[in-house]
């Protein structure tokens, strides 16, 4: 781009404006009166102004601008022009054009000039703006870092003005580390809504050291129609050190009032001792409450006035925070129990002469007391078998080249939704032909099947598998692993089992977070409503008009994966009207995975489990019930008992594989 | 990524500035020496921003502002003033017809560019 040198540039223009300003100021000698002059007199002045002070004639800016001040007075008078005012005006003039070729020429004679015009032009009240600078303000700095909180919202207008509030978000987040949480309590219903509107405010907490003036230069432009706040929100306290780690955590969290009152200096609030039958009590209530949120839901789903509609909407993210933090209430750090096996192990390090290394992790992993309760009693099992038949004696472990002391380790660790306990030993791994063996006496499996070690090794957990070959005083006095199964099961729980022959073996149990409460899908089948936990559910898929009338082909092709299906209508020979679109969930647990093949899927909602009474705590296929909307109670699936009979199906049929492999 | 920015100032000076600032940003620069120009351009251009100035003959910047965003196609486009005034009394009037930034002259090429930034992200 060849352009000339934009010094230059002003210099022509400057003198075409002081040529136009000569002429103006001519043109008002004859006509005092004419506002067009006087604008345009002043218009010119303004541009020498600003254009001057660009390009470095600063001696020009800064005349010109008392010029213009004078200049302004008179503009805004609405007096005529004297015919005084218009000399002076014209010598300022050609002062201007000396100062624009030489800006150190005669500034005495120019401060003349300027005294003379302030002066004769009409006085008015209030000196006007003499800086050109944008006011900064400076906030007082106390050179600790801290945190701060911002909260702002836009005019509503300010998209269509063409301000993007996430550029904002930006600038501010490259102040300091920054949560960024949406305030979303304006936001209102969807038919009032104008897409072109900015209704959410931020709240942005920044760990900076005084970060006030450069938040007020972010919203610098936005003026007065912004809604800023800006506070300190903690101590200047060597605390604040601590905090920055645990910040991006909370980066998601979608409701700031929670963020910032549960930060870091509140955490060493005092604990508090409560008997657990209140908080039993309270997940009771919020139970009800759920339901009852449901059924107001249902009610206003569709044809409820969009106020009724506001409302139960609000009434549903109210009740879901009461309820997580009511079941919050209730996790117990896993370490509780933990605590206990220490005892346990050294005592049977003791009685059975083995040196036992004890090694855990995850203890601050929390579950619901209920699910801690109930997991002793199959741990306390499971790490005596480990000990006792995982484990070899020292003499035996020498010779295999391990080390004399055997270490079992037992750990926890959240995944996802559920919480993850792994129990390992390096002991001498399960017996596959022993087990098999046993299975066989015991007419588990037939001496003629075909069974991978793998396949062998659950057989463990089979009823009436007696687990000891010869029985300890320690294991195998009638407390089997199939009590351990079904117990973890009872919790809605899984169980599974890997084994390397010399290298040990290691127990897998997946909890659930919390047994109160929890998501369901709704399906339909015939006229019974089922629920299936959400956390199993991996996918739903249309069963193919192929597969709805063909008997003993109970598998799909899921992109290219052989998953078993269950007719639910024939397992519940359910009654009523089928679907001609019958849907698969795909619900899974560990790796095994099973589709349940149902009439039509409702959606998902709050499922309060209820236990089964003790008259229906045979029926395996059901973990509990729990009560919709409508007040009828649908059934909850249990998903680790029906992947069992998935999988029981698939056994015996290797054929399926390979046709449609 | 380049951007499409309007100019819009009776003065050429002011302008070339601009333009050279912006261009060494690679963007684009469209030029105007009035509001009414400017307005003529704006509306038949995909604009990213404007840079105006408020004092113009013609038609001057708050009378722009407040035309163009009349014009659907001025919806999101931020419009930054560039302009000596610093009264408070203008931003507010300017701010009321649709202004989204606010630029005092002399202003530095690095201003330009950040301020530029920061309403085109």
């Amino acid at each position: 781009m060849t352009r000339v040198d934009p010094a230059e540039t002003f210099r022509q223009e400057a003198q075409e404006l002081l040529e136009q300003l000569e002429t103006t100021l001519l043109d008002l000698e004859q006509a005092p009166a004419d506002r067009e002059l006087v604008d345009a007199a002043f218009r010119a002045l303004h541009t020498i102004k600003g254009s001057g002070a660009m390009f470095g004639f600063t001696a020009v800016a800064e005349f010109v601008h008392g010029f213009e001040t004078a200049f302004d007075r008179v503009r805004k008078s609405g007096q005529p022009i004297s015919a005084d005012l218009v000399t002076l005006a014209l010598q300022a003039r050609d002062h201007v054009d000396g100062l624009i070729n030489d800006p150190d020429a005669d500034t005495a004679g120019g401060a003349r000039i300027l005294t003379a015009l302030d002066a004769i032009a009409p006085q008015e009240g209030g000196a006007s703006d003499a800086s050109v600078a944008e006011p900064v303000s400076t906030a007082a700095a106390d050179g600790v870092a801290g945190r701060w909180r911002v909260r702002f919202k836009l005019p509503a207008d300010a998209l269509a003005m063409g301000t993007n509030p996430l550029l904002r978000l930006d600038e501010l987040a490259e102040i300091g580390p920054a949560t960024i949480s949406a305030l979303t309590d304006d936001i209102p219903l969807l038919d009032e809504l104008d897409p072109e509107c900015c209704y959410i405010g931020w709240e942005v907490v920044i760990e900076a050291t005084d970060p006030q003036a450069a938040i007020e230069d972010v919203f610098l432009f936005q003026g007065d129609d912004l809604d800023l706040e800006v506070s300190r929100i903690d101590e200047p306290a060597g605390e604040a050190a601590a905090v920055p780690g645990d910040a991006p955590e909370e980066k998601a969290a979608p409701r700031s009032e929670v963020v910032t009152a549960t930060s870091a200096p509140a955490a060493k609030a005092a604990l508090l001792r409560v008997p657990a039958e209140r908080l039993d009590a309270l997940m009771d209530q919020v139970g009800e409450l759920v339901i009852a949120q449901t059924r107001l839901s249902e009610l206003t789903a569709d044809g409820a006035p969009p106020a009724l509609q506001g409302i139960a909407e609000e009434l549903e993210r109210l009740i879901g925070g009461l309820r997580d933090t009511s079941m919050g209430i209730r996790m117990v750090p896993i370490g509780s129990l933990f605590g206990r096996f220490r005892r346990l192990v050294s005592d049977l390090s003791r009685s059975l002469g083995k040196e036992i290394e004890f090694v855990t992790s995850g203890e601050e992993t929390e579950l619901d007391k209920t699910v801690i309760e109930r997991l002793a009693d199959p741990l306390v099992h499971l790490i005596r078998n480990a000990v006792d038949h995982g484990l070899e004696n020292p003499d035996a472990r020498v010779a295999a080249g391990k080390p004399a002391a055997g270490t079992v380790r037992l750990a926890a660790i959240y995944s996802g939704a559920e919480v993850t306990v792994t129990l390992t030993d390096d002991g001498a791994g399960l017996n596959a032909a022993r087990i098999r063996q046993k299975a066989e006496e015991n007419g588990i499996i037939s001496p003629d099947a075909e069974m991978r070690d793998e396949e062998i090794y659950p057989l463990i957990f089979a009823p009436g598998f007696s687990t000891a070959a010869e029985v300890t005083e320690l294991s195998g006095r009638g407390v089997g692993m199939d009590v351990v199964k079904q117990t973890i099961e009872a919790l809605r729980g899984t169980i599974d089992l890997t084994s390397e022959p010399g290298r040990g073996t290691t127990i897998t149990l997946r909890l659930p977070l919390t047994l109160a409460i929890i998501d369901g899908m709704l399906v339909r089948v015939g006229d019974g409503r089922y629920s299936i936990p959400m956390a199993a559910v991996e996918e739903c898929v249309e069963l193919p008009a192929s597969a709805v009338d063909r008997r003993g082909r109970d598998f799909l092709n899921i992109r290219g994966q052989i998953v078993p299906f269950l007719r639910l209508r024939e397992l519940f020979r359910a009654e009523g009207e089928t679907s001609d679109f019958q849907k698969v969930v795909v619900v899974s647990a560990g790796d095994a995975r099973v589709g349940l093949a149902v009439d039509q899927i409702l959606g998902n909602h709050q499922v309060v489990i209820k236990q089964l009474s003790r008259l229906h705590s045979g029926l395996n296929s059901f973990s509990g019930a729990t009560i919709l909307g409508d007040g009828s109670v649908s059934l909850i699936l249990n998903v680790a008992q029906l992947i069992g009979m998935g999988a029981m199906k698939r056994t015996p049929a290797g054929i399926e594989e390979r046709e449609a492999a | 990524m380049s951007k499409t920015i309007l100019t819009i100032d009776d003065s050429p000076s002011i302008r070339q500035m601009v333009a050279m600032t912006l261009a060494a940003e690679g963007h684009q620069v469209i030029e105007a020496g009035n509001g009414s120009e400017g307005y003529a351009k704006a509306s038949t251009n995909t604009v990213h921003a404007v840079v105006v100035d408020l004092n113009m003959p013609v038609m001057n910047g708050i009378e722009f502002i407040r035309k163009y965003r009349q014009h659907p196609s001025s919806k999101g486009v931020p419009i930054v003033l560039l302009t000596t005034e610093s009264d408070e009394a203008l931003k507010r009037e300017a701010r009321a017809a649709g202004a989204t930034g606010w630029m005092v002259k002399p202003f530095n090429p690095t201003q330009l560019v950040s301020v530029i930034k920061k309403v085109t992200g």
